[in-house]
């Protein structure tokens, strides 16, 4: 109805509404990530790309480290903390969004109308509980001499204690999946419920079981939930320090945590930076190159 | 078998991994044995008198309830503000603008951490403080306020002002006496999500810290002694039950709110 | 006597788009008036613009002899009842009708009569303390009433008041809108699309067509003498037939296609007219069929019945006549004794040369 550029008073006046909230993100948002963006490229002599370089040259932080030979049958390859922090990241994205799908459609077609919102506010609880306090908490449960030990040891099941639960990357797998789990299980749910449940009897009036109607109809419709969960869980976890930090071990350290120390240990902003700026370019590439695998059901949407 | 017998078992031992570890807490919180491990050892209340005498927690928890409060105020009115410009008209850049305020949801917490711990300490040259800890906190409590108070606005109808205004009231009126009963609602649960949210964030507190502690930078402190390990139970059984119950009374104010105007709830809080 | 609204070369645009193309209108106090036409004509642009809820963008609008620039809508003597009706939800019934009274200077003993007399008005009488957010469709729109009415306003505007509730209750509530105008005396500016809605209920009506005034007459006038085709097709059925005007004078002389020649007065073009090529408008209800054994001495034209449309109190028929491309559309009454023919049937048309209507090209 309105002509190009053209604003109603009503719409001036919501435009200076969100000018607070705006600039306040610009100032300590944008402009601060700019501030890093300008840190990684500076060296002692202004503008250098030294920064970048020692990203990608120092082993730890992406090329890894090869030992052994290929003659002598023993050549193994310790990934750098990038490619292994971005293993991990996919794993947990995978077991969560798994895991998580079942619970979505559980009670997007199976729950009654009036308690579903009794079921997302259930799952949701976990989550607004302090998240240091979970990671202590799966800490003690997978421990050496922790909670599921001793329970499988005094009921019997086991002599010793499993060892391959704690400090290491399973282990990481483990809490972090309990932690982003309603961060999976919200956007799949939207999804499922804007299906319009009349496809559905269409697909079985024309022959479709169950199970293929799920996987011809239900699944590729809700393909943008399970686009936006994907998301939700892998980018945030990428920048996970803590959890490595208290239940990884040495061996399930990530990229977040040399991101951390060479911040706050060891005091080198400008490879930090870089270091950073990588880390989010790489998440960026994985995440466009999914939504590009996936955009043939995301297009059908509109 | 009811419908999706199979489904829902999944659900419920879904349900039951979910809620696990929090279980746990209460039960080796009054546990008097010093191992987080089975079998329990007997009922005791010592570590929780244990928390009464320790100052730097009682510091640690002051900080973060006056940040948290601070952080919610300034969040919940920002959140007002975004949610109201969000919900009407149109204007050029609505949705961009709107989009990097929302845009703190979806960035790994450490590079805003880094970004600010940059601009903070090595471009400005401000001393971390509880003040630092307040603005990067607004910063990613903002959008979830704006969230929750998405929903409030959208419920409203567009002639309630103008109806308002028409018998009598001028602009501030109208909002005062009409928009803003039927948003409290969504005002209260977005301010007690926020808070939430502040006292329980860990990692750009721990950058911005410096002196100051908050609680969950409190916490963490503790993680090399395990002598410890029963009071951070004692703890977390006590932070646990208090997020919960003022989880129960968000929710149970964006019901009632939603009641009150007659609206269909369409289930959960985002 | 004086107008008690004054519109002149009232123009309103949003960015390019052109709502309102200069407006010239006066509306008396006391009287009903309504704005129709079809969506998108402006006729609620112009009707926020009376409130305030909109500028103008030239143009003067005066409301009892006082200019409303720059006057915001909460300061104006007018009040709205909106389409939606507006009710808020979280205040009761006798809260919301007290709603404006709040800067009143009386006691609230005296508001809380007023509040009392206003729900009786609108037949709402003890529903004060109901909550508002209850109510049905009807009874919300009596709450708007009444919330506006009970501030006295010397115009009362209503957007579109009747177009949310079913068909029992918009035609109840039509009879109780004119009987409170009535009552209350004041004037009500009514925006509608629905013509029935607005032949029935007005004192005047202004038809508005792409942001212009149309015709602006009572509702016999604008029924029986539009003055353009855009404005009969829109009022009510008319039957349109290509003719020309052949003569001019004390008596227009008119030929029309398939009935031949007549002299019309003057009156029969409101829109005035030239020689030449023009269009005729004649109503279904003037015409009427000649049933077998009936005589009659107005002028007929030969037809062949080409649809029948029972409808219990009424038959509908289309007669195709020769020299006519379209069939004659007409209503019968179903009286005792009459047929109902059949399709094909052959039959006579009777009609009037005094309900023509030349309605330009």
């Amino acid at each position: 109805m309105a002509g190009g550029g053209f604003i109603s008073t009503g719409g001036r006046r919501s435009l200076m509404l969100l000018l607070p909230p705006f600039l306040y993100a610009i100032v300590l948002m944008a402009v601060p990530l700019g501030a890093v963006v300008a840190i990684s490229f500076s060296g002692p002599d202004g503008f250098s790309l030294a920064n970048y370089a020692a990203v990608f040259t120092e082993p730890i932080n992406v090329r890894g480290v090869m030992r052994g030979t290929w003659a002598a049958g023993d050549l193994s390859w310790t990934p750098g903390l990038l490619p292994r922090s971005i293993y991990v990241s996919v794993m947990v994205t995978v077991a969560t969004v798994v895991l998580a799908y079942p619970v979505a459609y559980f009670i997007s077609f199976v729950v009654p109308p009036q308690r579903k919102s009794l079921w997302m506010f259930l799952i949701t609880i976990p989550f607004w509980t302090s998240y240091l306090i979970r990671i202590f908490l799966w800490k003690v449960i997978l421990g050496f001499s922790g909670v599921i030990n001793s329970a499988l040891i005094w009921v019997g099941l086991i002599d010793e204690p499993l060892t391959f639960i704690l400090y290491n990357a399973n282990a990481v797998i483990i809490t972090l999946s309990h932690a982003y789990a309603p961060f999976a299980i919200l956007p799949i749910f939207v999804a499922l419920e804007k299906i319009d449940r009349s496809l559905l009897e269409a697909a079985q009036d024309l022959g479709e079981n169950r199970v293929t109607t799920f996987l011809r109809v239900t699944l590729p419709l809700s393909v943008p939930g399970v686009v936006a969960a994907v998301l939700i869980v892998f980018i945030p976890t990428i920048g996970d320090y803590v959890t490595p930090e208290l239940v990884g071990g040495s061996g399930g350290l990530l990229i977040a945590n040399r991101i951390q120390a060479l911040f706050l240990q060891v005091n080198d902003p400008g490879l930090g930076a870089a270091l950073s700026i990588v880390t989010m370019a790489a998440v960026a590439l994985v995440s466009l190159l999914f939504v590009f695998t996936c955009r043939r059901w995301l297009r059908s949407r509109t | 078998m009811t419908k999706g017998w199979g489904l829902r078992i999944y659900a419920l031992i879904y349900l039951l991994f979910l809620f696990a570890p929090i279980i746990l807490l209460p039960m080796f919180a009054f546990n008097s044995g010093k191992i987080i491990a089975f079998p329990l050892q007997g009922f005791s209340t010592t570590w929780f008198e244990q928390l009464w005498t320790r100052t730097e927690l009682h510091r640690a928890v002051q900080n973060s309830l006056i940040i948290a409060v601070s952080v919610a105020a300034i969040s919940t009115v920002l959140g007002i503000c975004a949610a109201r410009a969000g919900a009407l008209d149109d204007y050029p850049f609505k949705r961009s603008m709107i989009g990097l305020v929302m845009l703190p949801l979806v960035l790994p917490e450490i590079i805003l951490a880094v970004a600010l711990l940059v601009i903070i300490a090595k471009v400005l040259g401000i001393a971390p403080s509880v003040w630092t800890i307040i603005m990067a906190h607004v910063l990613i409590c903002t959008p979830y306020a704006t969230a929750i108070l998405n929903g409030a606005f959208q419920n409203l109808d567009k002639s309630f002002e103008e109806a308002a205004m028409d018998l009598g009231e001028n602009r501030w009126g109208a909002f005062r006496l009409v928009t803003l009963p039927l948003v409290m609602p969504g005002i209260i649960s977005a301010f007690l999500i926020a808070f939430i949210i502040s006292l329980d964030e860990f990692i750009i507190a721990f950058f911005l810290s410096g002196n100051v502690t908050t609680l969950p930078v409190y916490i963490y402190g503790l993680r090399r002694q395990s002598d410890d390990l029963p009071i951070i139970m004692a703890l977390g059984t006590i932070l646990v039950t208090m997020s919960v119950a003022l989880l129960i009374v968000a929710e149970f104010f964006r019901r009632r709110g939603m009641r009150r105007a007659g609206i269909k709830d369409s289930g959960g809080l985002l | 006597m004086k107008p008690l609204i004054s519109l002149r070369g009232v123009q309103k645009y949003y960015g390019d788009y052109h709502a309102l193309r200069g407006i010239d209108l006066d509306i008396m106090p006391g009287e009903f008036f309504s704005l129709l036409g079809p969506s998108g004509c402006g006729k609620t642009t112009l009707l926020r613009t009376i409130a305030g809820f909109e500028d103008v963008t030239s143009g003067t609008l005066t409301i009892d002899g006082k200019s409303m620039k720059g006057v915001a809508a909460n300061l104006r003597p007018t009040n709205m009842v909106f389409q939606s009706y507006a009710i808020f939800p979280h205040l009761s019934v006798a809260q919301n009708v007290g709603f404006g009274l709040r800067t009143d200077s009386r006691s609230k003993a005296d508001k809380a009569r007023a509040v009392v007399e206003a729900l009786e008005m609108v037949g709402l009488g003890g529903y004060g303390v109901r909550a508002a957010h209850a109510l049905s469709g009807g009874q919300r729109q009596r709450v708007a009433l009444a919330r506006a009415l009970i501030l006295k306003p010397k115009v009362l505007l209503l957007d579109e008041p009747l177009s949310a509730l079913d068909k029992k209750m918009r035609e109840q509530m039509q009879v109780e809108l004119i009987r409170l105008q009535r009552n209350v005396g004041i004037t009500f500016i009514l925006v509608t699309h629905d013509q029935e809605e607005a032949l029935v209920m007005s004192d005047r009506i202004a038809v508005m067509f792409e942001g212009s005034i149309g015709q602006l007459d009572d509702p016999e006038t604008l029924y029986r003498r539009p003055n353009t085709r855009k404005v009969a097709e829109f009022i009510g059925k008319m039957n349109i037939l290509p003719g020309r005007v052949t003569g001019m004078g004390d008596r227009i002389s008119v030929d029309v296609a398939g009935l031949g020649a007549s002299a019309i007065a003057p009156e029969q073009a409101p829109g005035g007219t030239a020689m030449g090529d023009t269009m005729i408008g004649i109503r279904p209800e003037t015409l009427a069929i000649l049933f077998p054994g009936d005589t009659t001495e107005r002028r007929t034209v030969d037809g062949v019945v080409d649809e029948v449309v029972y409808y219990g109190d009424m038959t509908y028929y289309d007669v195709k006549v020769p020299g006519i491309d379209e069939p004659l559309n007409l209503s019968m009454k179903n009286l005792i004794g009459r047929p109902v023919l059949d399709v094909g049937a052959q039959t006579k048309v009777i009609w009037d040369e005094r309900s023509l209507v030349v309605l330009g090209r």
